[in-house]
């Protein structure tokens, strides 16, 4: 479905300096956005950086990953994991974590914000 | 309509695990299930989880859509207000009334509200549902001293939950002499108390209360003695009621006591009708445990469609943790002389009881308790079902000079008889497991709890379980794979053949050659590992950064808060005074909080991400290097000083740790690696617990391997004697190799040794006698891998790739993550709480 509501594009990074099949972390004003090169599967991912179970700012340094098709990150702190697709719990007991649309255009990639 | 219809009243865990034997069986009934509560049936038993976590999803008992996928008619927040036999029908109170050919009473209980003035007050609760954890969740916000009516099992979790929801002092008050009167003697609730006093929770027994004190809510609690405590909120534990009501108003017989009498079948009076889980009443007792409740339904299913099942006294054996303590029973936990023989062990100390009660022959187990440490009540309680015969000194069983007996070979469950029950809580049978294995083909624990439900409820038959599978599946002739996870169908033994074979690099070539999928949290470190131990690369090249567990990812510990910990190596513990110096002033530079360690090194905790490699170059340059301590590597040699100042000193010791040392820094393994060596048999290096181990003898060094610290600690067993230094080496580069090669992931030698067949003198006759002929190699190879060894701290600071990733914030590199936080104690910062929500 095609959003119509203004999506708001953070240019977070150049391609190069996005860490492959990995993560970074992306600043925006007070929030910390965690922004995925999953190479392998040629797909972006953005989702909150802090990791629901122990509120803890490290998603982005978290560990990528699959359960069958689905995508996912491990935090590295408790190795819970969420959908990188939809950001929920996939370990069970956490709240889901949001995530956000990523664009790549001229070499650089964007992280759509909502409203 | 030729169906008949079974009405079942309530919808608990005993009501729900009716509907599902019945729907297992046929599906020739309409079935209406009503329950008072709002919700589906969920899992009491883990209510308390709820207080922790935000939602109830996870205590569900089945999916939200089950009753209707079922055809079962499900009417919540509806209690039936009446049963007329007469005309066999039910009316609820929203006035549905309905014809039943069976009804089946699951109505549970409630909790016992003894007749105290002030129980009306604000503030008074009770702690059966999810509706009442929300009241006292929503209560609790402004209370200071919380206070549980009741020292029994439920007690004391609704003590935990208080504790939980952040209360600051919270007391728990029990009429009896003692904590748990039903489950333990008085020796174990002593023990109970003071571990649960060591928690922070104040315990008061023989205490009665007399009155609830305070205008509208609760202020205070007087007691029969004369003395008051101050409570702003009290939780009233004092038993439970079963529910009857329904049954005695229609004139079905129910006890003195209350409780519907049901007999084998769970046939009420009225044999039309059945009685199953808390609200029944079967030979004078109400089982308040869900394990009978779920026999019952059972057994009530096989009724209603004319199978013959009965119900038999049921075994109340119990293993429960509660605020954090241990505390099981078994049999019958209180037989005493002149029937039986006691043996009691008791340890002030660490807060350990164990009683075993012996037939007077001795042969026999009888019952038990066991407080602090129960890691032995499956066998013990498989030993008293099953009338196993004792060891000569049955005492032995709980002294814990050896393994743990239900871990040791899987000797013990060999012995058990095939109608065993392995898991109580679903009354699953060793026969029940091993078919799952033998004919469902199912080759691990989790498939076999899919199939037949062992280990879905408390989790405490799970390594029995385990065991059990391997035991079967060998017997079967079956080759046990323990393979890696769903992107390898391959053991960690065999992906170290193919990677070295196939001369795979990175982890995405493992994956592309040997893998599907896109790997995972579980293959990923496993491989990375496996790749540091065969081709000895620094470990952040070829794309392998991401591949490894966070601490090797960053090369430094992360802590609680997101900052690091920096390790730098202390060869077998001795620093000059410059370098203590270097130390200090990085420590105080970058704003670490630092500490001895355990292991003879220094720990400075607290680094930013951004300030890890500016912390390395000052001690690179200072001549540091790093410490391993974030890997799967060797960690330290330590050493005691030895012969060049202590008296009694045999050989140069820190000089040996040193050089060891040196030769295994940086080894990748499939577990950390610790080692030590004492100048003589005084150890104080403590090379006995360690992984390998040395000590000085006249005649040279005793080698010893295979030790552990940790959670459970095991002494090394000596591999060779009087040995000298050069040999003493060969052998050490042996076992290494030996283990790095066949040991499972995440194992530590010991636990390696424990299961490898033959034990120590086939590890000794490969090491020493060199059986298997690959002395040579692996010598050679450890000999390569040291002279190649760089310091990957180096590395990774010169490396200006791989420095860049020692950033927070891509967009703004060098700037802090301003979350972290930190608090002050004794002069140095330290981590702040986890912020719970
Ligand atoms: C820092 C230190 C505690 C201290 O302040 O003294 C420590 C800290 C940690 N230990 Fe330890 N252990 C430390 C000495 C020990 C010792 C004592 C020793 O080495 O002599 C032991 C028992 C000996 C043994 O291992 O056999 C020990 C047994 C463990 C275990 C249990 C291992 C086991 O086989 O049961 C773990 C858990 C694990 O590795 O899976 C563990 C895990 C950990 C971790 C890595 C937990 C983690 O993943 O975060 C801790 C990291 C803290 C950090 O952020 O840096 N630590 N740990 C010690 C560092 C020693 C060093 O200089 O490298
Ligand atoms: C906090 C807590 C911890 C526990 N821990 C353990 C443990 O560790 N191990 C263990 O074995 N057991 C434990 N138990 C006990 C276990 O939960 C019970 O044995 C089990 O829930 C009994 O199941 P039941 O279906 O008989 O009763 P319940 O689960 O109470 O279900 C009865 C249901 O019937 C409903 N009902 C009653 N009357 C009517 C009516 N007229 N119309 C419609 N519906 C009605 C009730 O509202 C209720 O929903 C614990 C209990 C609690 C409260
Ligand atoms: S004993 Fe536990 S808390 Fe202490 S350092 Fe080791 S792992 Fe951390
Ligand atoms: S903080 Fe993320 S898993 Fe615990």
């Amino acid at each position: 479905m095609e959003t119509i509501a203004t999506t708001e594009w953070l240019a977070a990074c150049r391609v190069e300096d996005a860490v492959k099949n990995g993560g970074v972390c992306v600043r925006h004003g007070n929030e910390q956005i965690a922004l995925f090169y999953f190479t392998r599967r040629n797909e972006w991912y953005a989702t909150q950086n802090e990791c629901p179970h122990r509120r803890q700012m490290a998603l982005s340094r978290g560990m990528l990953g699959s359960v069958g098709e689905e995508p996912k990150i491990a935090c590295p702190f408790h190795k819970k994991t969420f959908s990188l697709s939809s950001g929920e719990c996939l370990s069970g007991g956490e709240c889901a974590i949001k995530t956000y649309p990523v664009k790549v255009e001229n070499g650089l990639v964007y992280i759509g914000l909502d409203d | 309509m030729d169906k008949k219809t079974i009405v079942v009243i309530g919808n608990g865990m005993v009501g729900h695990r009716f509907c599902e034997k019945i729907v297992g069986k046929t599906d020739k009934f309409n079935i209406m299930v009503f329950g008072d509560e709002p919700r589906r049936a969920y899992d009491r038993v883990h209510l308390s989880d709820y207080v922790k976590k935000k939602d109830v999803d996870d205590l569900y008992l089945c999916k939200s859509d089950w009753y209707v996928r079922q055809n079962i008619k499900l009417y919540l927040n509806d209690p039936v207000k009446s049963i007329n036999r007469t005309t066999k029908t039910i009316q609820s109170s929203n006035g549905v009334v309905i014809e039943y050919d069976f009804l089946v009473l699951a109505t549970g209980s409630k909790a016992f509200v003894p007749n105290i003035p002030g129980v009306e007050k604000e503030g008074v609760f009770v702690y059966r549902t999810i509706e009442d954890l929300d009241l006292i969740k929503s209560y609790s916000v402004s209370v200071h001293q919380g206070v549980v009516l009741g020292g029994g099992l439920l007690g004391l979790e609704a003590a935990k939950a208080m504790m939980d929801l952040g209360i600051p002092s919270v007391a728990v008050i029990e009429a009896a002499p003692r904590l748990m009167p039903r489950q333990i003697d008085r020796g174990g609730s002593e023990i109970l108390r003071r571990r649960l006093e060591q928690f922070g929770l104040s315990v008061y027994a023989d205490r009665r209360a007399y009155r609830i004190e305070g205008d509208g809510s609760i202020r205070e609690l007087r007691f029969d003695d004369g003395s008051v405590i101050k409570a702003d909120m009290l939780i009233i534990s004092a038993g439970i009621c079963p529910r009857d009501e329904l049954a005695r108003e229609c004139g079905i017989d129910v006890g003195e006591r209350g409780g519907i009498v049901v007999d084998e079948y769970m046939q009420t009076s009225d044999p039309s009708v059945f009685a199953i889980g808390e609200c029944a009443l079967f030979e004078d007792t109400i089982y308040g445990l869900v394990a009978p409740g779920y026999e019952m339904a059972d057994v009530a299913a096989a009724r209603i469609c004319e199978e013959g099942k009965i119900f038999r006294r049921f075994d109340m054996s119990t293993r429960l943790k509660l605020v954090g303590v241990e505390v099981a029973s078994f049999g019958d936990p209180f037989m005493e002389a002149p029937y039986a023989r006691t043996i009691v062990f008791e340890d002030k100390n660490d807060g350990i009881y164990k009683r075993l009660n012996v037939s007077n022959d001795g042969k026999y187990l009888l019952g038990g308790i066991l407080v602090g440490d129960a890691r032995d009540y499956n066998l013990l309680l498989q030993t008293v079902n099953n009338r196993l015969e004792l060891p000569d000194s049955p005492g032995d069983l709980i002294m814990h000079t050896k393994e743990p007996i239900g871990t040791a070979d899987g000797a013990g469950l060999s012995a058990l008889p095939d109608n065993a029950l392995i898991c109580s809580c679903e009354g699953v049978t060793k026969g029940e497991i091993c078919r799952a294995v033998m004919e469902a083909g199912c080759e691990n624990a989790d498939s076999v709890r899919q199939c037949t439900k062992a280990g879905s409820g408390c989790g405490g038959c799970i390594p029995m379980v385990k065991d059990l599978v391997v035991a079967a599946m060998k017997q079967q002739g079956k080759y046990i794979r323990n393979v890696v996870c769903e992107h390898f169908s391959l053991s960690r033994q065999e992906l170290y053949d193919l990677i070295k074979i196939h001369r795979l690099e990175s982890y995405n070539e493992v994956l592309d050659a040997l893998g599907q999928g896109d790997g995972c949290e579980v293959c990923k470190p496993l491989i990375s590992s496996l790749l540091a131990s065969i081709w000895n690369d620094m470990i952040l090249r070829k794309g392998n950064d991401t591949a490894q567990d966070s601490n090797d990812r960053f090369l430094a510990n992360i802590q609680k808060g997101g900052t690091y910990s920096v390790v730098p190596r202390i060869p077998g513990g001795e620093i000059t005074p410059d370098r203590l110096v270097v130390i200090g002033e990085v420590a105080k530079k970058y704003g670490l909080y630092t500490k001895i360690t355990g292991a003879q090194r220094i720990d400075m905790f607290g680094a930013y991400l951004d300030d890890l490699p500016l912390i390395w170059e000052e001690l690179i340059a200072a001549g540091f290097e790093s410490g391993h301590a974030y890997g799967k590597a060797l960690r330290t040699v330590k050493s005691c000083v030895g012969s060049t100042w202590c008296r009694f000193g045999l050989h140069d010791s820190v000089s040996f740790a040193i050089q060891i040392e040196e030769r295994y820094r940086g080894l990748r393994a499939p577990h950390k690696i610790k080692s030590a060596v004492s100048g003589c048999i005084r150890e104080c290096a403590e090379a006995q617990s360690k992984d390998f181990g040395i000590i000085a003898t006249e005649k040279g060094w005793n080698l010893y391997v295979c030790g552990n610290g940790g959670s459970k600690p095991q002494h090394a067993l000596l591999l060779a004697a009087d040995v000298d230094s050069e040999t003493c080496i060969r052998y050490i580069d042996r076992f290494l190799m030996f283990y790095i090669r066949t040991a499972d992931p995440l194992t530590r030698t010991a636990t390696w040794l424990n299961k490898m067949e033959g034990g120590i003198e086939y590890l000794r006759n490969v090491v020493v006698n060199d059986s298997l002929g690959m002395a040579a190699q692996w010598e050679a190879e450890m000999e390569d891998r040291a002279r190649d060894y760089r310091c990957e701290w180096k590395a990774a600071v010169e490396d200006p790739e791989i420095r860049k990733r020692f950033s927070h914030f891509v967009n703004a590199p060098g700037e802090k993550d301003p979350t972290v936080k930190f608090e002050e104690m004794r002069g140095q910062k330290r981590a702040a709480d986890w912020t719970l929500i």
